[in-house]
């Protein structure tokens, strides 16, 4: 298990992103690995923008191996205002160049390449936990 | 992420190397809007690059929109498996120009 707890802020996503990489060294293909990373990016970046407003608090990523399937979950864990961004309204992806927003595509890229998520507010804390299947492609 | 940009003629060609994560996506953003304002014709060689978060699908969009006002072009070239995934799930394959 690896735990990392940094201050929220877009400066700490490299050392984020850097923890996960050498967690996973090894663990599966370069696309799973990709497919975590963007996804933690996302939701830790959602977390700096958002969850705090104009403060500045922290945000815990956890990363434990489970077997069977061999798979890695994620729980990342901040004290920011209530938020269940598995509830985020899905982006309307046929609108025109014109009209396209980018609000809740990450969401949507989390949601599609996590094969288990999961959201509860406890101890006055945002708990997010993730699962990815670490021997699959798709 | 590493971004070089070299000149032919009147396109000026950007290729992108390594994680287009949400903080390299401003570099990129950055980059695709002074290129616009030095030629109206845009490519963006995604050769060395299989990572992309919705904030660089931000810069594509906004470098999109920019190209439409100006009249002129951003193509992509060399889009990997992963990337073109994204594009599809997101819809950005139908308003992006993308290249084989």
């Amino acid at each position: 298990m690896k735990e990392l707890k940094v201050k929220a802020i877009d400066e700490n996503l490299t050392e984020v992103l850097d923890m996960v990489e050498n967690f996973l060294e090894g663990q599966c293909s370069q696309e799973v690995k990709n497919e975590i990373l963007i996804s933690i990016d996302e939701l830790f970046i959602n977390i700096a923008h958002y969850a705090y407003g104009e403060e500045v608090g922290d945000a815990a990523i956890r990363l434990e191996l489970l077997a069977q399937p061999k798979r890695l979950k994620i729980t990342m864990i901040d004290q920011g205002i209530p938020f269940n961004p598995l509830e985020k309204e899905a982006p309307d992806i046929d609108l025109t160049l014109e009209e396209r927003k980018i609000g809740g595509l990450g969401i949507f890229m989390v949601k599609d390449y996590m094969d288990h998520l999961e959201y509860f507010y406890q101890n006055n804390s945002n708990t997010l936990i993730l699962e990815k299947n670490l021997s699959k492609n798709d | 992420m590493r971004i070089t940009e070299n000149r032919i003629e009147e396109k000026i060609i950007l290729r992108i190397e390594g994680r287009i994560d949400t903080n390299s996506s401003a570099q990129l953003q950055t980059k695709i809007l002074q290129a616009f304002q030095k030629s109206k014709h845009l490519e963006l060689d995604f050769e060395k690059t299989d990572y992309i978060t919705s904030a660089g699908l931000r810069a594509l969009l906004i470098g999109q929109k920019t190209a439409a006002s100006k009249g002129g072009s951003m193509k992509l070239f060399h889009v990997c498996p992963m990337i073109m995934n994204v594009f599809n799930m997101s819809g950005f394959a139908k308003i992006l120009t993308i290249e084989p």
